[in-house]
């Protein structure tokens, strides 16, 4: 009973908190609590986050399951980031030791001129922005090995996208100059009565599911179990 | 094998060999091309150019390293801005990479203008939370920030002494506009959805392309007053401003870069209807 009870009502309440604070001032500072609650169990959160990422990756190791090695390369990178970023600056305060370096690098905190923040721009800045650059190759790729016009709702597809590529660039100008006033319609009128119906629809299931949350219907969130 | 058969067959690593041409070309010769600002621009540089000298802005930068080619122009472009106007600047990030990209943009473009940390803009850093977060910095920004990125406490910083009216800066109503560059979630929606309507805080948005098309609605309702779309976003700002960056560079490569794409799926297409036609089933 307390593993289903209790949550529903916990989440019943934390709701009525959210809703009474709209309609009620004196309701507010009680919202406002739970809210800053809130942000501490989501910061708790990250915690357990990285606990569970070293947890699965550990095992990954010991058991040489496939790709184990990267596994390795991620923990050790966890580790310096954590260690340089959170651990040393804690350490650090306590103790009152002064700078602490090894030859030019700064090994306390996360400001300019620290081991961490070179660590992040020279090494995670260039591989984060190169993963995401990659996607143009792939998409390049896609578009040519993918992208058939079997059907008249590909063909549609194909069209509008054909329009707005070129029309969202300024090349498109040079070719003709109504492409951009054609990309504009396309982005004005089909394009955000489709995005309005879904926010729209996507808008009344999350009041529905809510108006089940504060009522105690809704029990979904608690998993399978 | 037939030259349509092969053209079907072709190996990716030509494909990605031709994107890789389309796109360095540009950058290489330093090719420029004209940009045209749509009103969705025009809307976030009017909403810019609207503040006065001393009004306050919130700056969220809701992006990591991921969006740095798209993003990174844009909030350089607004920093220079507003640090021309002499507008002031709390800046935050709810990305947990995203705190040192906010401090580099900012060291990049203070000392073009002479501003000084503390009373010409704050670095709040970064906290975990997302939407909770940005609503209680509608609330209060003391309770979610009580210490800045370097850890000073935010009373000792004059800037969060000089709101409006000479009120301590202490929510998000106290500042002028909020001025949201994102990539993802958290960000603009969010930003739409509980701080915007909510608060009554004007905003405007920087996204990435792909982002664009999902917040066009918050900008016909009136959500958001103006919005920049990836790189040609920023392209946009930057030509507006007079201050040609990276931005209009890279809109050279990207015009290249969708010609090309569009030329493939043309070109993927004609081979296989092409083949199909001659009775020859796909490779």
């Amino acid at each position: 009973m307390l593993r289903r009870e209790v949550p529903i009502l916990l989440a019943m309440i934390v709701g009525w908190f959210m809703v009474g604070e709209f309609f009620f001032p004196w309701a507010e500072p009680a919202g406002t609590e739970v809210q800053q609650m809130a942000v501490i169990i989501t910061a708790t959160g990250v915690i357990l986050g990285v606990a569970n990422v070293i947890r699965i990756n550990l095992l990954k190791v010991s058991r040489r399951e496939r790709d184990w090695r990267y596994s390795i390369l991620l923990l050790v990178g966890l580790g310096v980031m954590a260690l340089l970023g959170t651990i040393l600056p804690v350490v650090h305060a306590a103790v009152h030791g002064g700078g602490w370096k090894i030859g030019p690098f700064n090994l306390v905190g996360i400001t300019d001129g620290t081991l961490f923040d070179r660590l992040y721009n020279r090494v995670y800045v260039p591989l984060s922005a190169t993963m995401y650059g990659l996607l143009a190759f792939y998409i390049a790729s896609a578009a040519f090995r993918a992208f058939r016009v079997r059907t008249m709702d590909a063909t549609l597809l194909a069209v509008a996208a054909i329009i707005v590529m070129i029309g969202r660039v300024p090349l498109g100008e040079k070719i003709w100059d109504g492409i951009p006033l054609l990309t504009d319609w396309i982005m004005n009128v089909p394009q955000l009565a489709a995005k309005r119906a879904i926010l729209i629809g996507a808008a009344l299931g999350g009041i529905a599911t809510g108006l089940k949350i504060l009522l105690g219907i809704e029990r979904n969130f608690l998993g399978s179990d | 094998m037939s030259l349509t058969q092969r053209i079907e067959s072709l190996d990716r690593r030509w494909i990605f060999l031709v994107m890789l041409v389309a796109m360095s070309f540009p950058l290489i010769v330093h090719m420029k091309l004209p940009v045209r600002a749509s009103p969705e621009a025009r809307g976030f540089y009017e909403n810019i150019e609207k503040l006065q000298a001393g009004d306050v802005v919130y700056l969220a930068s809701d992006y990591d390293p991921g969006g740095k080619a798209e993003l990174d122009p844009m909030l350089l472009a607004v920093l220079d801005r507003l640090f021309q106007k002499n507008v002031k600047i709390v800046g935050a990030t709810l990305w947990p990479a995203g705190s040192p990209l906010l401090e580099r943009a900012y060291k990049a473009e203070a000392p073009k203008y002479n501003k000084v940390y503390g009373v010409d803009y704050v670095h709040l850093g970064f906290k975990e939370g997302k939407e909770n977060v940005m609503v209680q910095l509608g609330k209060s920004i003391r309770e979610v920030f009580p210490v800045d990125y370097y850890g000073t406490p935010l009373d000792s910083l004059p800037l969060m002494h000089s709101g409006l009216n000479g009120k301590p800066i202490d929510k998000l109503n106290d500042t002028k506009l909020l001025v949201n560059i994102s990539i993802g979630y958290p960000g603009t929606k969010e930003w739409v959805q509980q701080v915007r309507s909510r608060f009554n805080l004007p905003m405007i948005s920087g996204c990435a392309a792909v982002s664009a098309p999902e917040y066009f609605p918050y900008v016909q309702s009136g959500q958001l007053s103006g919005l920049l779309g990836g790189l040609a976003g920023a392209a946009e700002y930057e030509e507006m401003i007079d201050r040609p960056g990276w931005g209009v560079t890279g809109m050279a490569a990207q015009s290249l870069a969708h010609v090309t794409i569009v030329l493939l799926i043309v070109l993927g297409n004609f081979v296989y209807f092409w083949n199909r036609r001659q009775g020859v089933s796909r490779p």
